[in-house]
């Protein structure tokens, strides 16, 4: 890669992204197997563009880390302690009876029992990244099945840690090659569980209590890289420390994640994450798709296909057998079976591992590494395949509960800016049972709002990316209370781009600032005093005495008229001639108004109640 | 002691009014009678139900004082006497809160006695107008008294709306001092 240069390599990369994946994407193909394609397009054994991938693979591999430390946000603690049971249950039961059903072939196959379980363990893996992308690609994340699915990969990522410690164990014959993997803490296996709790527990109390206190500094001051600095660096700390003890890293980051899924930055977190995680898992899957050893996988397409093949058999039926032994839905079941059906990223780490340890052959594990790559690639080829043929033929049950879940996700009310005016609104739509989110740029003012149970988020609700995490996409309505008029505008030019079906709704100034409003495509437009004045300028006639009911009357004549003059105004906006002459106009137009309803000059038709 | 007379007067236009005014002047000062004006307490037309029937447990006699435009009284009655007279408090299984009280209405309209007859312009009577409030106070099992008309508002003199003013206090002390059915 060096001298390649590492602007060619990136354009390449980018290029490759960019040509196949809207295609694949179109074709309904998803975009992970866009970017294998890509890969394998660029890879050495087609183009040849780019050289050594596994280096691009392990750093592309930090892209699966934020991936779960996004997921981790998505997760509030409570959620995930619901989730102990398929997590520890149907987790535990699938590596355990896919690991023994793998060994078994492999077994039959003649290999020796050993490197059966450590090819059987390896090949339990699913791929985290293939799984969860589908997953939000379809939005099934919140169905049964998605939730199943998701519980098997977090505990998979859990067994990595005593997989590492038991490989060295399935040795065939002794080694002398030194472990670069995992085991770096060694020691007594009590100490190693000593450790890994002690961190588990820094990390959930650190992010409670030194993390937010943290970002809401970093927050105030009001320097938005720096922001998103201090997100990508605690994800890369927590990442170091844990391999620095030899766990791994994505499991850190989701704990990080989970803690932080309370706080008031998660949506400001998520849309700083979401583009770095989305270019590094292109990334990774394109070095999956080059590192596909076409050299090998021609020699023996045979005996590699059916390997692929049987793994996908085994696991499928594994999976299946779970769902129906762990209660998941009938229609979700298949759902669940074909996401996990893959060899996962966690395969490739292992067999390297298992080949220096001596527990598997280092022909059988290149071979095996094809075999995962492989079947990534048939990945998303199968979820098509569920989607097009068989799904079809158990449609509807599965249909209504997905929708039901994602109601509940997103609000149909988005309130931006929690100032003096955005609260009343707030607090009334609260008040009437109507779901809202509200975004704020003051993290004190955030912090204040959740002490009293608001969802309450910081951020910079101009960004648009910022509006998406929030649920954008699922709002009826936004309502757009920021004081900054210039901002305001803004904002509603871009909400009205990107969500062109919500209601806009929004605080004006003045009245210059409610022309600039509907010409940027406001549904309404409020003066922030008008109601409030007009308001008080009843209570006034009311106390110089006159009667409250003709105090309303007069109110609700002059809001009219004003209201009227004011859509007037916009046809002449920029021209101050006519304005000036519409504003005298309007003023004896109500000035005979309000004699017509003091009954001091006759109207055109006279009203009855004169008795 | 609460007054024992209650006037629920609703006009629109208090300001325009020459009889209905004149009439509340007249009854405003005397302690058996409490004036509530409608438009002045609402002019939201939002009502304090609980303050109204606190209003009406302690009144003997509840009049119900209005103009009558379009065959009827003003909108505000209307949605006083929705949201107030409710079901299992006024009327209903437990009901009870208004038994035994006695209504009058207090209506002025524009043309003469003549023009409310059968064979008059209106072809009914005033009273007929007025059975919806009389089938409201007798389903409350209160007491519908003969109403208190003022005919030909619209051609009345000053001299007129004086006199009939002050016959209304008169009818309304009446009504304060000789108590009527159960107590």
């Amino acid at each position: 890669m060096e001298e390649q240069g590492f602007l060619l390599s990136a354009f390449f990369f980018l290029a490759a992204a960019v040509v196949v994946v809207p295609f694949a994407r179109r074709g309904g193909l998803g975009s992970v197997l866009g970017y294998l394609i890509a890969g394998v397009l660029i890879g050495p054994y087609a183009l040849g563009l780019v050289r050594d991938p596994e280096e691009i693979l392990h750093f592309a591999e930090f892209g699966v880390v934020m991936m779960l430390f996004l997921v981790g946000l998505e997760l509030e603690p409570a959620k995930l302690w619901r989730l102990r049971i398929p997590i520890l249950g149907t987790g535990s039961a699938q590596v355990v009876g896919t690991t023994l059903a793998i060994a078994a072939l492999a077994m039959m196959m003649g290999q020796p029992w050993q490197t059966g379980v450590a090819v059987g363990m390896a090949l339990a893996m699913s791929s985290t990244a293939i799984a969860l992308q589908t997953l939000n690609e379809r939005n099934l994340m919140n169905t049964p099945g998605g939730q199943s699915a998701f519980s098997v990969l977090l505990f998979q990522d859990i067994a990595v840690i005593p997989i590492l410690a038991l490989i060295p164990l399935l040795a065939l014959h002794p080694v002398t090659a030194v472990a670069d993997h995992g085991d770096a803490l060694g020691g007594a296996p009590w100490l190693r569980a000593l450790t890994v709790a002690v961190f588990v527990v820094a990390i959930v109390t650190g992010g409670r209590y030194l993390l937010r206190p943290i970002f809401r500094f970093i927050a105030r001051s009001g320097v938005r890289e720096i922001f998103t600095a201090t997100a990508l660096l605690l994800v890369v700390g927590i990442a170091l420390l844990m391999q620095i003890i030899g766990l791994s890293p994505a499991l850190g980051t989701f704990l990080a994640g989970v803690v932080l899924a309370n706080s008031e930055y998660r949506i400001a977190l998520e849309s700083d994450i979401e583009p770095f995680k989305a270019l590094l898992l292109g990334l990774f899957f394109i070095s999956v798709g080059m590192s596909i050893n076409f050299g090998l996988l021609i020699d023996q397409a045979g005996l590699i296909v059916a390997i692929v093949l049987g793994m996908v058999v085994v696991k499928l039926a594994v999976l299946l057998l779970l769902g129906r032994l762990f209660g998941i839905p009938k229609a979700q079941r298949l759902l669940f079976a074909f996401l996990l059906a893959q060899g996962g990223e966690f395969a490739f780490v292992l067999f390297q591992f298992a080949a220096s340890e001596g527990a598997v052959a280092p022909e059988v594990a290149e071979m095996m590494v094809v075999v995962v790559a492989l079947s990534m690639v048939l990945a998303p080829l199968m979820m098509v395949l569920l989607d097009r043929y068989i799904q079809p033929l158990l449609r509807d049950p599965q249909q209504k509960r997905a929708e039901d879940k994602i109601e509940a996700h997103g609000q149909p009310v988005i309130i931006i800016g929690y100032g003096r005016f955005g609260q009343i609104v707030g607090r009334f739509l609260l008040a009437n049972g109507v779901g809202t989110v509200i975004l704020d740029n003051d993290p004190d003012h955030v912090e204040v709002l959740r002490k009293f149970g608001v969802q309450a988020f910081y951020g910079d609700a101009t960004r648009i990316d910022l509006l998406e995490a929030a649920g954008g996409d699922k709002a009826k309505l936004f309502v757009v209370a920021i004081d900054d008029a210039e901002k305001t505008v803004a904002t509603v030019e871009a909400i009205r781009l990107r969500f062109p079906n919500a209601q806009v709704f929004a605080r004006a100034r003045n009245r210059d600032h409610v022309y600039e409003l509907w010409a940027a495509g406001v549904h309404q437009a409020k003066r922030e005093t008008f109601d409030s004045a007009l308001s008080m300028g009843r209570d006034a006639l009311v106390a110089l005495g006159e009667h409250p009911y003709a105090a309303r009357r007069r109110a609700r004549l002059f809001a009219n008229h004003d209201e009227q003059v004011l859509a007037e105004g916009f046809k002449v906006r920029d021209d101050e001639e006519s304005l000036v002459k519409l504003s005298r106009q309007s003023r004896d137009q109500l000035e005979k108004l309000v004699a017509i309803d003091r009954g001091n000059a006759r109207p055109e038709r006279e009203e009855g109640w004169g008795d | 002691m609460s007054a024992p007379i209650l006037v629920l007067y609703a006009h629109p236009r208090p300001e325009a009014s020459r009889v209905n005014q004149a009439m509340a002047e007249a009854v405003r000062d005397l302690d058996a009678v409490a004036v509530r004006d409608l438009y002045s307490l609402y002019p939201d037309f939002h009502i304090d139900v609980p303050a109204e029937q606190t209003a009406l447990k302690a009144a003997e006699v509840v009049v119900f004082h209005h103009p009558l435009q379009w065959y009827s009284g003003p909108p505000i009655l209307k949605e006083w006497i929705d949201s107030v007279l409710l079901h299992g408090w006024a009327y209903g299984h437990g009901g009870t809160a208004l038994r035994g009280k006695r209504v009058l209405s207090a209506i002025s309209v524009g043309g003469k006695s003549e023009a409310y007859q059968r064979e008059g312009f209106h072809h009914y009577t005033v009273p007929d107008f007025l059975r919806p409030y009389e089938r409201t106070a007798t389903l409350c099992g209160m007491t519908y008294l003969p109403p208190f008309v003022f005919y030909g508002s619209y051609s009345a003199t000053e001299m007129d709306v004086h006199r009939h003013a002050q016959e209304y206090r008169q009818h309304l002390l009446a009504l304060a001092s000789a108590p009527q059915g159960a107590r």
